[in-house]
């Protein structure tokens, strides 16, 4: 017998601030997190731009000691788990206990730490490798970390899928609770490698946006002359809940979880293939999963990456999915105002989903100045659509040709 | 004295203890390091005083004063 499962918490760092309130603010009013670089020297990179973080205070959430152990991807899930857990109204300076756990994803983990500990190692031997380099880099320590930090002595993983990370998380923990093996899941993504090799690294992919002249419209999904994404970094992490512990402790419900797909393209290592079949056959998956007709699904949060290949093909996956409903749903990419914050992706996008429900409001994708001909489709340009939202579609689409697809519910007891 | 205010600012700074706290007597354990932030002191001493600690003497050291003496024999 499964579980209903709902969203009773949110919590969020984005290149849009730190917390729902700045971040649905600024997504309604069409904000963009993209600027210059800051974090190193960017002379010899061909893309110096990113959506960094901007007044992060890691003190506010972690043990000063602690900070140190950390790299930036694990401080900002435990930022991000900490005001989750507070918007639900659970406690978080209790034990949370056996019932209580956490499945926090990331693409790639410590970048920073790896650099400056090879540049000791190189430098200096392997004595002036830090003692906290392994488990302030490896992905899992997020939600290592935040299970320390809070108790949380349930289920506890990390999936490494890249940008379907976040929402292969939340997923996951979806069924963890539906089968009856958790009550509370702290769920979600989290990335932070805006670092030489981070950037270089796509840069070396021809996979970035190299509008360095100017950063704001860069990130620009679906438009005729977008040119790659723009890395982004943060976290997003949903609270989890059974539905009945939920009600009895009079919990707010943001939105209930009521269908989760998973695919592979089986194809190529970054690029989907010209039928757009994994993005198909995941979408198609969720909404079985669901029990839920096409017709039925009002907003899509797309993946939409902004590269030439994505949005196109997502755009195709979307109409050979919902047929002639496919003109009458909206869609968006929130990626337009966030950047691509990669393993945290589909952890954002869940709470901006959540956040979708319960105002009834549909975010923007901004940039949109010119649609490219390919992408016909109604992506909410420029400003927020106030529309009845029942159920909304979340997609993520990661490197090595892993598909997530999340459904998420207006809850009706 | 410098080795001795050296070694306690590194303990306030590793261990974000107040100074007030450290004794010569005062155990890392004791302050709140765990292992790995006992050897994060230990590699901070290496570095601030330009010396290496093998693993054999890393055992030795488990108080304030025994790696103030230390450092100072080693330094001498």
């Amino acid at each position: 017998m499964k579980r209903r499962v709902v969203i009773t918490g949110l919590g969020i760092v984005s290149p849009l601030g730190i917390g729902i309130e700045e971040n649905w603010k600024a997504l309604l009013e069409g904000k963009n997190g993209i600027g210059s670089i800051t974090r190193f020297d960017t002379t010899n990179f061909s893309t110096k731009i990113a959506g960094e973080i901007k007044n992060f205070d890691p003190n506010t959430f972690i043990d000063p000691k602690d900070i140190k152990k950390m790299d930036l991807f694990i401080q900002y899930a435990m930022a991000a788990s900490t005001l989750a857990l507070q918007n639900a109204g659970l406690p978080v300076d209790q034990v949370l206990g056996d019932t209580a756990g956490v499945y926090i994803g990331s693409g790639i983990g410590g970048f920073t730490a790896i650099e400056n500990n090879h540049s000791a190692l190189v430098q200096g031997g392997p004595r002036r490798i830090s003692p906290f380099f392994i488990p302030a880099c490896i992905v899992n320590l997020a939600a290592g970390f935040v299970s320390i930090r809070f108790g949380a002595k349930g289920p506890n993983s990390a999936p490494a899928t890249a940008c379907s990370a976040g929402s292969h998380a939340i997923g996951d923990s979806y069924r963890i609770i539906a089968l009856g093996e958790a009550d509370i899941m702290i769920a979600g993504g989290t990335e932070g490698c805006i670092t030489p090799l981070g950037v270089g690294g796509f840069c070396a992919m021809k996979a970035l946006s190299t509008r360095n002249n100017e950063p704001q419209k860069a990130s620009r999904p679906f438009d005729a002359n977008r040119d790659g994404f723009v890395m982004g970094e943060g976290s997003g992490i949903v609270i989890l809940e059974d539905l009945s512990r939920a009600l009895d402790r009079h919990a707010r419900i943001y939105a209930e979880i009521v269908g989760y797909g998973m695919s592979a393209d089986a194809f190529h290592i970054t690029a989907p293939s010209e039928d757009a079949d994994g993005a198909v056959r995941v979408m198609r998956a969720c909404l079985k999963n669901a029990g839920v007709a096409p017709e039925m699904v009002d907003y899509i949060n797309a993946h939409g990456t902004s590269t030439l290949y994505n949005d196109k093909l997502e755009t195709m996956a979307i109409k050979k999915v919902f047929g002639e409903h496919a003109y009458k749903l909206n869609v968006s990419s929130s990626k337009s105002m966030t950047g691509h914050c990669l393993g945290a992706a589909g952890g954002i996008e869940a709470v901006i989903s959540a956040l979708t429900i319960m105002h009834q409001i549909i975010t923007p994708t901004i940039n949109l100045e010119n649609p490219d001909p390919e992408c016909d489709l109604n992506y909410t340009p420029h400003t927020p659509v106030k529309r009845a939202v029942n159920y909304v579609l979340s997609n993520s689409f990661g490197f090595g040709g892993t598909n997530a697809a999340l459904l998420f519910k207006k809850f009706e007891p | 004295m410098e080795i001795e205010e050296k070694v306690k600012s590194l303990v306030v700074e590793k261990l974000k203890v107040d100074a007030g706290q450290i004794r010569l007597e005062s155990k890392f354990n004791d302050l709140g390091a765990d292992s790995l932030e006992t050897m994060d002191l230990i590699m901070a001493f290496e570095d601030a005083f330009g010396i290496t600690i093998e693993d054999q003497d890393m055992a030795k050291i488990t108080t304030v004063g025994e790696a103030i003496d230390f450092i100072k024999q080693k330094k001498a």
